[in-house]
């Protein structure tokens, strides 16, 4: 056994209570959330009966639903398509307004950016529950809703790339004597179209999953069977919408990834 | 002891990491292991406390098979065998006390070391071994804000709370300069003859090497090409384990100690 | 053949390329925009457009805060409250399912596959298609909500975590099984150290999308603010629409701001 006494002083020990302090704040709001919102375990066990009942009777899945839900699947797909495309369009004025390095008027910029920030934070089943209220229910709705919801995403992941071309070819273009226009298409739009393309794609992927529930609050698409079917417990045509869902986005996915990747 | 008999270790891509290699170290030595890179000395090293599994042979620490060793019987073999490696492997996030302390989880219940209750022995016994590598007063800063050099003396810590009897330390000065060279290696020498620890190391510099060490073992391609004292180990004997003349690069260079 | 031949040729080539694109670009926007059934636009669409516009200009304060019954604050406090719960619930699912998918902590290829397959599966299924089977179980409510919200993002922070284990240096592991410390306490003193900035950056990064998921809930039943929405949406009350969103907005912009610069610090 080696002696361990010590031969000179000890440093101080930085003291652990802060850390305790906040581990047990962070649990407290935790549980404070749990219990404001009723959220009970034991509730949830003794409807585990009801969790099993409604996975057993998912099997075995409602295959002939797809055959009927397929028109509207299709709508889906053209939804996201269209609300990708009108998104994207929009987001071509606003992704060169939010970038620090193209206009040097400041104030432009920042307002640009905060207005973009504020769309951003609404979510697109809320878009679309109020433009299902303005316009009706139908497929519009949900193009409308998906159109706003894009710029969001494609106007922010643009801009950021903007920002971080090379200065190279645009100062190049300011020294022959380019004007605004012709500097950002000679200067910028090349460097940043396979990223804008490939945000677009991006996009779409992300559009193809949100237009699959817009439905629910009637803005078209497939949604609106999930709720018919839930209506009904007709739990083996959910889990039918379910898969074919899921097999319709990978399938969606892996095309655009394909796509993606040729262009990066 | 070390007995390592007809040991051989051939990679999955087929690349043979190790030839037939028999060796005996008894506890105390100061063993270092020379070659080329390449030539198989982590491989030997590592093969030691079996994070490389070899492939045939066998490999006994103090008499027990660590080759056919279970899962638990390794772990116990293992908390005797400190390791120190070229890249530190500290946790760069942690405290240093932490970092020395995880030397001593294999002595203590699993629950215990996940809630970090170590005992005020093991504690003591960390910042004993702090004081000896002369860093007590790092104890409580983070890791990451030590220097190499340090970073170094805390994995030597490690090794002296785990109170390992054995120490393998794989290239434990190359990514050092000089001046923390000597220190490191003088804290190794200093324990393997305080301690009575066994000491197997490989270097890159062949003049540490016969410094510092009562053996040196020279490999080449895996198989064993030199066995001997460092006055055995002539220039002749290192041009043969490198099979070329030495490079400047593998001196460290009288003027540098 | 000359040199400028082939020019001809490599250009033409490339014309042919860009044209079969056009083509079948155009087609798919035919297909995309004929089939879409602009059916019963409401005529009402222009006043309504205009009440909502009017409803944002003046929304209806008074119901930021009632002292009894519903009112936009409480709404919103419950919206945090099933995203805190949520995110919780995901964490307690996914650190283990992440551990399990991340490759280099697995022996076999086929564990960690089979991890990555769980977490794919739960990624593509939306919170909400999860509330309404939730709701199911236990009831409409915040409940559901919260539930949905947990499993829901399971499946991202999962992935997350992996990715996060997988980029790990594996000295420090390594490290503690030469001591001799077991599977338990390598994951204790090796990994989980390394990875907690990341851990921690990613579930604040899904707290983020939490926060918007749960503010959906409530239109089909799970709780939170949603639900007063769509009640006002119904009720075409515009004014308190315009409150409802102003105060979506605010909150979530909060709570990004928050995040983000708390992310910041931590990497
Ligand atoms: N994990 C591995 N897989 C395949 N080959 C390896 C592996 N580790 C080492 N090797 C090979 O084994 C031989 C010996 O390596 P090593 O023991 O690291 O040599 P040294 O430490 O002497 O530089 C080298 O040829 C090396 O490429
Ligand atoms: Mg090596």
């Amino acid at each position: 056994m080696i002696d361990t006494k010590l031969n000179g002083p000890l440093p101080a020990k930085p003291s652990r209570w802060p850390f305790y302090l906040f581990l047990l704040g962070l649990f407290a709001i935790v549980l404070i959330s749990a219990i404001y919102i009723g959220a009970n375990p034991i509730t949830f066990i003794q409807n585990s009966d009801n969790m099993v009942d409604l996975f057993v009777r998912m099997f075995p899945p409602a295959w002939s639903y797809i055959a009927t839900t397929t028109p509207a699947m299709l709508e889906t797909i053209r939804m996201a398509l269209l609300g990708t495309t009108i998104g994207m369009i929009f987001s071509i004025p606003i992704m060169f307004l939010c970038a620090r390095n193209i206009f040097r008027l400041r104030w432009l910029v920042e307002l640009s950016r905060i207005g973009l920030n504020i769309l951003r934070t609404i979510p697109d089943l809320l878009l679309a529950a109020i433009f299902a209220a303005i316009l009706g229910f139908s497929p519009l709705a949900g193009i409308v809703a998906l159109s706003i919801f894009s710029i969001g995403i494609i106007a922010k992941l643009s801009f950021e790339a903007i920002e971080n071309i090379d200065n190279g070819p645009l100062e190049s273009m300011t020294a022959v004597g380019a004007n605004k226009l012709q500097w950002i298409a000679f200067g910028v739009v090349p460097q940043i179209l396979p990223h804008f393309v490939s945000y677009v794609l991006y996009t779409f992927e992300i559009n193809i999953r949100a237009a699959a529930i817009l439905g629910l609050v009637g803005a078209g698409g497939i949604g609106v069977f999930y709720d018919r079917a839930l209506g009904f417990f007709a739990y083996d045509q959910v889990l039918a919408l379910i898969l074919y869902t899921l097999v319709v986005v990978i399938i969606i996915d892996l095309i655009s990834l394909k796509i993606r990747e040729k262009l990066l | 002891m070390i007995e390592l008999n007809d040991v051989s270790k051939v990679y999955s891509n087929g690349v043979k990491g190790l030839e037939d290699v028999n060796l005996k170290i008894n506890k105390g030595e100061f063993v270092s292991i020379v070659g080329l890179s390449g030539a198989g000395k982590s491989t030997l090293l590592r093969s030691i406390n079996r994070l490389i599994d070899i492939s045939s042979g066998d490999i006994k620490i103090n008499e027990k098979s660590i080759t056919s060793a279970s899962e638990k019987q390794l772990r116990l073999i293992r908390r005797d065998i400190g390791m120190i490696f070229q890249s530190f492997n500290l946790v760069k996030r942690s405290s240093v006390l932490r970092n020395v302390l995880s030397g001593r989880v294999a002595y203590n219940n699993t629950l215990r070391t996940l809630l970090n209750l170590f005992p005020q022995k093991d504690v003591d016994l960390a910042l004993k071994a702090l004081e000896r590598v002369n860093i007590l007063d790092k104890a409580y800063t983070r890791s990451s804000e030590l220097s190499g050099g340090q970073q170094q003396r805390v994995s030597i810590a490690r090794t002296l709370a785990q109170e390992a009897k054995i120490i393998l330390a794989d290239e434990p000065t190359a990514s050092l300069d000089p001046v923390t060279t000597k220190q490191v290696m003088d804290d190794l020498k200093k324990i393997n003859t305080e301690d009575d620890v066994t000491v197997i190391i490989n270097l890159h510099f062949v003049d540490l090497a016969k410094e510092y060490s009562t053996r040196i073992i020279g490999l080449q391609a895996g198989k064993v090409v030199f066995d001997g004292t460092p006055e055995e180990a002539t220039p002749e004997v290192f041009e043969e384990i490198y099979g070329r003349s030495l490079k400047e690069d593998e001196l460290l260079g009288e003027e540098n100690l | 053949m000359s040199q400028r031949d082939q020019l001809k040729k490599a250009r033409a080539r490339k014309r042919g390329k860009i044209a079969i694109i056009l083509i079948g670009l155009i087609a798919i926007y035919v297909w995309a925009i004929s089939g879409i059934e602009f059916r019963g636009i409401q005529e009402t669409a222009g006043p309504v457009t205009k009440n909502i516009l009017k409803g944002f200009i003046s929304p209806d304060w008074s119901y930021v805060y009632s002292p009894d019954g519903e009112d936009l604050i409480r709404g919103l406090l419950e919206t945090l409250a099933i995203a805190i719960a949520g995110i919780f619930l995901s964490i307690i699912l996914a650190v283990p399912v992440g551990l399990w998918a991340a490759k280099n902590l697995s022996k076999s290829f086929i564990t960690s596959q089979s991890g990555k397959g769980v977490l794919s599966f739960f990624r593509t299924l939306p919170d909400i298609i999860l509330a309404l089977l939730f709701i199911k179980v236990v009831g409409p409510g915040a409940f559901a909500g919260m539930l949905a919200l947990g499993i829901g993002a399971m499946g991202m922070l999962g992935k997350l975590y992996a990715e996060e284990v997988e980029a790990m240096d594996p000295g420090p592991v390594e490290s503690i099984a030469a001591v001799g410390g077991n599977k338990l306490q390598q994951l204790a003193f090796g990994v989980i150290p390394q990875v907690l900035p990341g851990f921690i950056s990613a579930t604040l990064y899904r707290f983020e999308i939490n926060m918007r998921s749960a503010a959906t809930l409530g239109l089909i039943g799970a709780g939170g603010v949603g639900t007063a929405l769509i009640f006002a949406i119904q009720g075409r009350s515009w004014d308190r629409v315009g409150i409802i969103l102003i105060g979506i907005v605010v909150v979530v912009l909060i709570v990004d701001l928050l995040s983000s610069a708390l992310r910041k610090k931590i990497t």
